[in-house]
């Protein structure tokens, strides 16, 4: 009887954790929502910071994340066919590695080392920093997904391609590639969903600005370090302001990250 | 072309090394005047960005040499004016006293902070993520599992400077309210990254948990083992080394967080008295001083950088190589 009941509680304990991280996302959701709606206008997306909007933020940040992504996806998907198709061995292995300790490395880290070696010797803060900054943080995310899901692909499938006369490069491209085209591109809209939302690589690289900029060899406006901006200004305007960017910052994220998620879930 | 396209993989691959021995020796370089002027004991010194007084006997030294200098120099020079010199004089005691002082950077504070914080955040964690794997390994029908591992992971998509706004303005005045002390306290800090730590500790977690082969877990049923018996007995020994793998890789990534924490620990360069007082952490201090800092001041961040990438990658690496390899 007594291991019964021990048993009862401990699973009660399991279900009361689950609900303490359910709660918890509720909790942010429901806060991010409510001061989010309640301070946001449409007039935010037409005006720029210095007039009180958001504009320039929103398309600053995006340019940065999508200019990133040009950058870190070829590359991240080059080095991940590299370890899974034509590398055997130990230097393969030691990249892949390599490339999960720098998934997990600060971002900070990451971003005064952008700041030594690309705005200092500049004179400022410009946004290609910035966009190094979140490509380098983007290219282990994608070198780990293209890995794996390519590693899904039946061994048959390239044999196939060989017999048929195709060289390997082609095979790949043209094959594997497309086997494995669902799950990376979840694996990207994931990636991109996690450095548009980054504010730590970007705080002393692009830093932000309150005019509209589309120019990358200056300061860009971005979403995220403004928030930081705003959230400790005294003024409650800039912190209604900051809350509307973060509600805004979130349902971006989320979406896309659902988005991602989705086109997985419906291929199954 | 088949060639070409081959090197270009090997070229991108490389650029994971590359990269990564970049931002090390840049960091070093960049550490190099702070290395050089206060070597290792900045791992124990406790003030920053404090004027101190050179021993007497070193500011003595220098006050002999320099006015020796003036000596040689009245000599060479016969034919200057009284004012003149009077006016030399002057900058020369004005630099004295600037050399009798100097700034003194030291890491310890920072440092610190880190671990506290990232111990504090492990011990809510831990709990409540083995609780949670559990619940969607072990209890939830599948119907219930998918979704709310879903939601477990949206909590882990959510940018930490979300969490630095909530926990500032929501969770930090219910905190101080049931501890006491501050509003931005190291405890404040400590459990927001615990929240944030929480959904990635749990999915890997579930993950090795999951791995646990169903005919052991079925055998332990047929023998009358309870759930909990069979988690307790059956699965956490099997999935055992994944588990402390997810923890220490939980711990990496907790360190290195940077803007929730930023708006959460006070950054005041003190050392905490209580778990309730502010203090400052290592991306914290690079965060908020980088801006303003130059020369010795900048190199000592970038030595705390060092540090902090240093520990980071030990931490991460250890938990890859020494635990978790089995799991891939």
């Amino acid at each position: 009887m007594n291991r019964l009941l021990l048993n009862k509680i401990v699973l009660g304990l399991s279900v009361v954790s689950a609900l303490i991280g359910l709660g918890f996302l509720a909790w942010i959701l429901l806060t991010l929502f409510i001061k989010g709606v309640s301070s946001l206008h449409f007039s935010l997306f037409l005006n720029d910071l210095v007039n009180g909007g958001l504009r320039n933020l929103i398309i600053g940040q995006l340019e940065l994340a999508l200019l990133a992504s040009v950058v870190g996806i070829p590359l991240g998907m080059a080095a991940g066919i590299y370890i899974q198709e034509y590398g055997r061995g130990k230097y393969a292995n030691f990249i892949r590695d390599l490339s999960d300790i720098m998934m997990s490395a600060p971002s900070i880290v990451i971003g005064a080392f952008v700041y030594a070696i690309a705005v200092k010797p500049f004179g400022g803060a410009n946004g290609y920093a910035g966009v190094l900054a979140l490509s380098i943080m983007m290219i282990p995310i994608i070198i780990n997904t293209t890995d794996n899901m390519l590693a899904l692909v039946p061994k048959e499938l390239r044999e196939a391609g060989i017999a048929l006369g195709a060289s390997k490069y082609k095979v790949i491209l043209d094959i594997v590639i497309k086997a494995a085209k669902v799950g990376i591109m979840t694996g990207i809209l994931l990636s991109f969903a996690r450095i548009v939302g980054e504010t730590a690589p970007l705080l002393f690289t692009s830093e932000t600005s309150s005019y509209f900029n589309m120019n990358l060899s200056e300061a860009m406006p971005s979403l995220t370090v403004s928030i930081y901006n705003l959230a400790n200004e005294p003024e409650q305007s800039s912190r209604d302001l900051a809350w509307a960017a973060s509600f805004i910052l979130t349902v971006i994220v989320l979406m896309i990250n659902l988005t991602g998620r989705f086109i997985t879930r419906n291929k199954k | 072309m088949e060639k070409i396209f081959q090197k270009l993989s090997l070229g991108s691959a490389s650029l994971v090394l590359i990269i990564l021995l970049g931002v090390f020796f840049t960091l070093f370089n960049a550490a190099k005047p702070s290395i050089d002027k206060f070597g290792t004991k900045f791992l124990v010194d406790a003030r920053w960005n404090k004027e101190v007084a050179i021993d007497g006997i070193k500011s003595i030294t220098t006050q002999q040499q320099t006015i020796e200098e003036d000596e040689i120099t009245d000599e060479d020079d016969d034919i200057i004016d009284e004012d003149d010199e009077e006016i030399i004089d002057e900058d020369d005691t004005d630099e004295l006293d600037m050399k009798n002082t100097q700034t003194v950077f030291g890491g310890l504070v920072p440092i610190v902070g880190t671990l506290l914080s990232t111990f504090i955040a492990l011990i809510f964690a831990l709990p409540i993520a083995m609780g949670i794997a559990v619940f969607l390994s072990e209890i939830a029908p599948k119907k219930l599992a998918v979704p709310v591992g879903i939601a477990i992971e949206l909590l882990a998509a959510i940018p930490s400077i979300i969490f630095g706004m909530w926990g500032l303005y929501y969770f930090a005045p219910i905190v101080a309210d049931t501890f006491g002390g501050y509003q931005v306290s190291l405890l404040t800090a400590g459990l927001v990254l615990a929240v944030m730590i929480l959904p990635f500790m749990a999915a890997i977690t579930r993950d090795s948990m999951n791995t646990t082969p169903d005919v052991l877990k079925e055998s332990a049923y047929a023998l009358g083992a309870t759930k909990f018996e069979v988690v307790k007995d059956i699965i956490f020994p099997y999935s055992k080394t994944g588990i402390i793998g997810s923890i220490i890789l939980a711990l990496g990534r907790a360190m290195g967080e940077t803007m929730a924490v930023a708006f959460l620990i006070g950054a005041i360069y003190t050392i905490p008295d209580k778990i309730t007082d502010p203090t400052i952490s290592i991306p914290v201090a690079m965060a908020v001083n980088f801006g303003e800092a130059s020369g010795l001041g900048e190199s000592s961040l970038f030595y705390l950088g060092l540090i902090l990438f240093v520990i980071s990658f030990g931490v991460i690496s250890f938990a890859k190589f020494y635990f978790l390899k089995k799991a891939r």
